[in-house]
């Protein structure tokens, strides 16, 4: 019997239902409606048979470059969405940035869910949506995936895991142990947007700001900086922890000492506002489109050039030195004329009672 | 920032610190015996970290970081009795950030959010009012800490509360008062102060009358200081003037914010809210006369310490803190015998380690003189 008339090509499902359930999560014909409709639909996967796994040609990734980077990272942001982003548009841009920041291309990313029952649906293809622009944009492919779905109150809503894969170009070797006395301190722009922005989109500080987060793809910047710096010892993105942070750990790997100058680290006045009110301190919180890099002094202003000519280092700026003093300090020049240390954060920042 | 970052000039700290120099070396102090100026709020303890401003001084003036941080001088039992309330299932217990991670003798409210206790930060009492009336199921309890400068904003809390006739809000009194804790500082034997930078926030509130009797009696000159850099500069050249003629007076350096008669709206809540009580207990310092404040009888119902059945239980500083040495100003941070080995931010085990405002707190952070020699 010719069986052909009877095979269909793959029809997408659909999601009829306002808010995920459980049997979303079940395996069965629900999940493979809500994974064809929210997350296929929006990563453009149509038509390509789905397996288990993406498979990569070894040649093609060759192509671009000699090294493969691989990083994984969680996303559990509260609110979902915030001035400048939103959960989706940072999964991919994190982890974007952590291949990056290591001199690695982007290319392919995984995409892992886990959602609290009763989700609505709506608000889940928002951030797939968020996250498929993203990705085009970047240009990179969101080539596999998972879903979970868990019962009320055992996540908060959307918790997200995306890892990526890059190829490191011949030639770039960066490394937080690499830097040397002399060498500049770079940042691309003004720090502590993002974790102002998520403080105040949570609403307990009944705070009111214009303040974005600056949720940002990288890879383009740091392409650019490289190019004009081949020198260039490390990057890092200054995410949780903020600057202080990661200069904490550059001065520690690399047995340097670090100073800054507070009068050239670019903070925007209503950061700075909004750190005077609560008593926090702008240097430890987070950015998303901020990195810091460790440039050679004869490579720094072309390094700078570079960055400010992209439109992500446009407020680009050298704010410090590294120095033999002691091994492991970070201090800063204030704008005073005195002088600090800049510790690791210790905990969480909590605000100052008066 | 305006009316901040004018008070943050580089260029007119240069000309401040080059004032208080030619002051001091006019004075032909012995070499073995510096100033000892205390600033007695946490506030200004926090400036001169943040600013590095112990470095811009001569060194023949040394700063002495007084009590005035109301978080580091709150005693574990009081903490104790906080995560007593907090662990009851109906209460959201309501609290300024940075007292979470004071440590009580079994836990801090940090540990018990993580263990289960609905405790949450509010930058103000009128935001744990709010979620009182969002949540007219629970009871909610508002940790009341500070000096007169949070007083009177949980004061008027409660007189709000008062008149939307809300019953599910109550308030964990803590409040203290600085002039008794001031003296009780100048009648402590073997001290050494030359002069007092005074509180700024505490004195926009009660005005500047109350501190005549350190000037009349105790004969050391108080100036009220201001927050930024150069008011805390400033005022260490007003002070340095008074010691230089011999004067003892109080001086308002922070006339722009503090009125020298205090804040009359402010006074009269306070007076309509609280009594004092007899004594009240301090970590460090031990119990002082007359220091803290309580609900008066009128407002019982607002009174969590009415409301709730809680330990009540006095328990001893650890026996290698030396916080109360630290809070009068007779060893430095770094003289304790714990400070940076059993005793960190992240593990604090005396109050002073806990908030950035706390003096130990700030010299691990910023680094303090002995650091400051270290490193330059």
């Amino acid at each position: 019997m010719n069986i052909l008339p009877f095979v269909r090509t793959r029809r997408l499902g659909k999601v009829s239902v306002s808010s995920v359930t459980l049997a979303h999560g079940g395996g069965g014909k629900a999940m493979k409606d809500l994974v064809d409709d929210v997350f296929v639909a929006a990563f453009d996967a149509r038509g390509e048979p789905l397996e288990d796994q993406a498979r990569f040609d070894l040649n093609a990734l060759g192509a671009h470059g000699d090294r493969l980077a691989f990083t994984t990272d969680s996303f559990v942001v509260d609110p979902l969405f915030f001035p400048g982003g939103d959960i989706g548009k940072l999964a991919v841009c994190g982890t974007v940035n952590d291949l990056a920041v290591g001199g690695a291309r982007p290319l392919f990313l995984s995409c892992a869910v886990i959602l609290e029952e009763g989700v609505e649906v709506d608000l889940l293809r928002r951030v797939t949506r968020s996250m498929a622009r993203t990705a085009n944009d970047a240009g990179v492919r969101i080539v596999t995936g998972d879903t979970k779905v868990v019962p009320r109150g055992a996540c908060d809503k959307i918790f997200m895991t995306t890892t990526g894969i890059g190829m490191i170009p011949v030639g770039i070797d960066l490394g937080v142990d690499k830097a040397c006395p002399n060498d500049v301190v770079l940042v691309n722009g003004l720090l502590g947007d993002h974790g102002a922005a998520i403080l105040c989109a949570r609403g307990d500080m009944a705070l009111e700001t214009p303040i974005e987060s600056d949720c940002a793809c990288l890879h383009g910047l740091i392409g650019a900086l490289l190019a004009a710096a081949p020198g260039t010892r490390f990057i890092r993105d200054a995410t949780r922890g903020g600057i202080a942070t990661v200069l904490n750990e550059i001065a520690e790997a690399s047995h340097v000492s670090i100073e800054i100058e507070e009068g050239r680290t670019p903070i925007r006045e209503e950061v700075k506002a909004f750190c005077e009110i609560l008593g926090l301190d702008p240097l430890y919180l987070a950015n998303e489109g901020k990195i810091v890099a460790i440039v050679p002094a004869d490579q720094a202003d072309a390094a700078l050039a570079a960055m400010r000519g992209h439109p992500l280092g446009r407020d680009a700026a050298a704010i410090g030195r590294i120095g033999s003093e002691i091994e492991g300090r970070v201090t800063m020049r204030t704008a005073l004329g005195g002088r600090r240390i800049v510790d690791m954060l210790v905990g969480e920042q909590l605000p100052r009672i008066c | 920032m305006k009316y901040v970052d004018e008070f943050r000039d580089g260029e007119k700290a240069r000309v401040l610190v080059s004032e208080i120099e030619t002051l001091v070396s006019s004075m032909a102090l012995p070499p073995d015996r510096p100033l000892y100026l205390m600033e007695v709020c946490g506030g200004h303890t926090h400036s001169i970290f943040r600013y590095g401003l112990e470095g811009m001084l001569p060194k023949q003036i040394e700063l002495v970081h007084g009590p005035g941080c109301p978080v580091c001088v709150l005693p574990m039992g009081r903490v104790d009795d906080c995560v007593a309330i907090a662990e009851n299932p109906n209460v959201i217990f309501t609290t300024f950030g940075d007292a979470m991670r004071v440590p009580g003798s079994k836990k801090s409210l940090l540990q018990a959010k993580a263990d289960g206790a609905d405790v949450r930060m509010v930058y103000s009492p009128m935001d744990a009012l709010e979620l009182a009336r969002r949540n007219p199921e629970r009871e909610v309890v508002f940790f009341g800490l500070g000096f007169e400068t949070t007083m009177p904003s949980t004061a008027l809390t409660i007189l709000e509360a008062e008149s939307e006739g809300i019953r599910n809000f109550s308030v964990f009194c803590n409040h203290i008062t600085i002039v008794p804790t001031i003296k009780a500082i100048l009648d402590s034997p073997g001290l050494q102060l030359d002069g007092f930078l005074g509180p700024g926030h505490v004195s926009m509130v009660i005005g500047t009358a109350p501190y005549e009797f350190i000037a009349n009696f105790y004969r050391k000159p108080m100036v009220v200081a201001g927050f930024e850099p150069l008011d805390i500069l400033h005022s260490i050249w007003m002070l340095l003037k008074q010691i230089k003629e011999g004067r003892s007076e109080v001086e308002n350096q922070y006339a722009r914010v503090v009125p020298d008669a205090g804040n009359d709206a402010a006074l009269n809540a306070v007076a309509r809210i609280y009594e004092l009580r007899e004594f009240f207990e301090w970590r460090g310092l031990g119990s002082i006369d007359h220091s803290g404040v309580r609900l008066r009888k009128a407002y019982a119902h607002f009174d969590a310490e009415r409301k709730f059945a809680i330990p009540n239980v006095r328990i001893a500083d650890p026996k290698s803190c030396q916080c109360g040495e630290v809070l009068k100003g007779t060893l430095k941070p770094w003289q304790c015998k714990v400070f940076g080995t059993s005793c960190t931010p992240e593990v604090p085990l005396g109050a002073l380690m806990v908030s950035s405002e706390g003096a130990c707190a700030a010299y691990y952070q910023y680094g303090g003189q002995r650091r400051r020699v270290e490193v330059v």
